[in-house]
């Protein structure tokens, strides 16, 4: 299918649902993956589903904030070709963004930012940003269109059926 | 000139308070509901309750007209952003941060965030006017890597009441640099003999807070006991 596949070394921080489901997803794919959380016990989130442990599958997981460069150097930024910043704080997520794109010059860096004033204005500022509240409105917004032009809702009305 | 001031901590609220004297016009804004409503007692109308990160809560505090933005939060994340908006999005003239963790001034510095101003670097500030040389390039040497500051309030049962700070063993990597009595602050001498109810404060490289807490917490067997 692919032509060529790159493979990339990915850094996520913030291994809550979303971060831990994309390095597995990205692992699987054959990337080299690396996250960093503030929990050990969110080590455990990534193997939900695993048939081995996280490391034994070439994975990689560091104890640490965000914000602590030692941290970010374990975690391998520094040979990063992407950066996630997924943790369940906005300002973090905007914060260590910054780190990775002017202290480490990593050429690949994506915010995760659930407020969408915010992620709209650091978008504008030149800061690749991925806002899910924003995509939830759209969502909606659109399912409710969507579904008051419907005649009959039926009780599975699934949005993926009408496309 | 038209302030806004982000954070109502001890910091905030007393800047607020004095720069109303100064007859600045001011808004100070708070996220805590309850720290809230008791500022709200006394300065009223000028403070007012939101989270400074989200943009609209800046432009309801009016930042557009704003002359400067003091960010004084206990979080550091908090007080880069702010700032950095207010400059960037608002272009706000002057900005000011606090740097809780002297660890993260990089960062701020990082950010263009300036200036910052931590109670570290300000202490240390102090230390070069008060301690003319002794363990003074130590400890500048020190800021440029990691160093913590930490207080400790001395308690009756504690095991350096009435000894001599020059008897102290004090662990390697560390210094006491002040003591607060009865509302005095003063760098302390070897001959300085500590008291019950002593505010100190010591400077340290990271690993030593244990080793610290065991010489001025409770003398011996005191192990277990949170109080």
């Amino acid at each position: 299918m692919t032509s060529s596949i790159r493979f990339v070394f990915v850094l996520i921080v913030g291994c809550g649902r979303v971060g831990s489901s994309l390095a597995r997803a990205m692992l699987s794919q054959g990337h080299e993956v690396s996250c960093l959380d503030e929990d050990p016990e969110s080590h455990a989130r990534l193997e939900v589903g695993l048939d081995g442990g996280w490391e034994d599958l070439g994975g990689q997981f560091t104890v640490g904030a965000g914000l602590e460069t030692e941290a970010l150097e374990a975690a391998g930024i520094e040979r990063a070709d992407a950066f996630i910043a997924s943790t369940d704080g906005d300002n973090t997520n905007i914060v260590i963004s910054q780190i990775a794109q002017r202290r480490y010059g990593v050429p690949t860096v994506i915010a995760r930012i659930l407020d969408p004033l915010r992620a709209e204005w650091y978008e504008r500022q030149g800061m690749h940003t991925v806002c899910p509240t924003r995509v939830a409105i759209d969502m909606l917004e659109s399912a409710v269109l969507e579904g008051s032009t419907r005649e009959t809702p039926g009780p599975s009305s699934d949005p993926a059926e009408a496309a | 000139m038209y302030i806004i001031v982000v954070g109502a901590g001890k910091v905030g609220w007393n800047l607020a308070r004095e720069l109303l004297e100064k007859n600045h016009e001011v808004t100070l804004i708070e996220s805590d509901r309850r720290r809230y409503l008791t500022v709200e007692q006394e300065l009223e109308h000028n403070v007012t309750y939101g989270d400074a990160s989200e943009l609209w809560v800046l432009e309801r505090a009016g930042i557009q007209r704003a002359e400067m933005v003091i960010a004084v939060t206990g979080d550091d994340e908090d007080n880069m952003l702010i700032c950095q908006v207010a400059r960037e999005k608002y272009e706000v003239e002057r900005i000011i941060a606090r740097v809780n963790n002297p660890r993260n001034k990089s960062h701020f510095d990082l950010l263009g965030i300036k200036p910052s101003v931590s109670a570290t670097d300000l202490i240390l500030r102090l230390l070069e006017h008060e301690v003319p040389e002794y363990g003074l390039v130590h400890l500048l040497d020190l800021q440029e890597e990691q160093l913590e500051i930490i207080e400790m309030l001395l308690g009756k049962d504690s095991g350096v009441t009435g000894r001599r700070v020059g008897d102290l063993e004090m662990p390697e990597g560390s210094l006491l640099i002040s003591v607060l009595r009865s509302g005095k602050g003063f760098v302390p001498g070897p001959d300085t003999v500590l008291e019950e109810g002593d505010e100190v404060l010591a400077v340290l490289d990271p690993g030593h807070e244990e080793q610290l807490k065991t010489l001025f917490g409770p003398a011996e067997n005191g192990a277990g006991s949170d109080g």
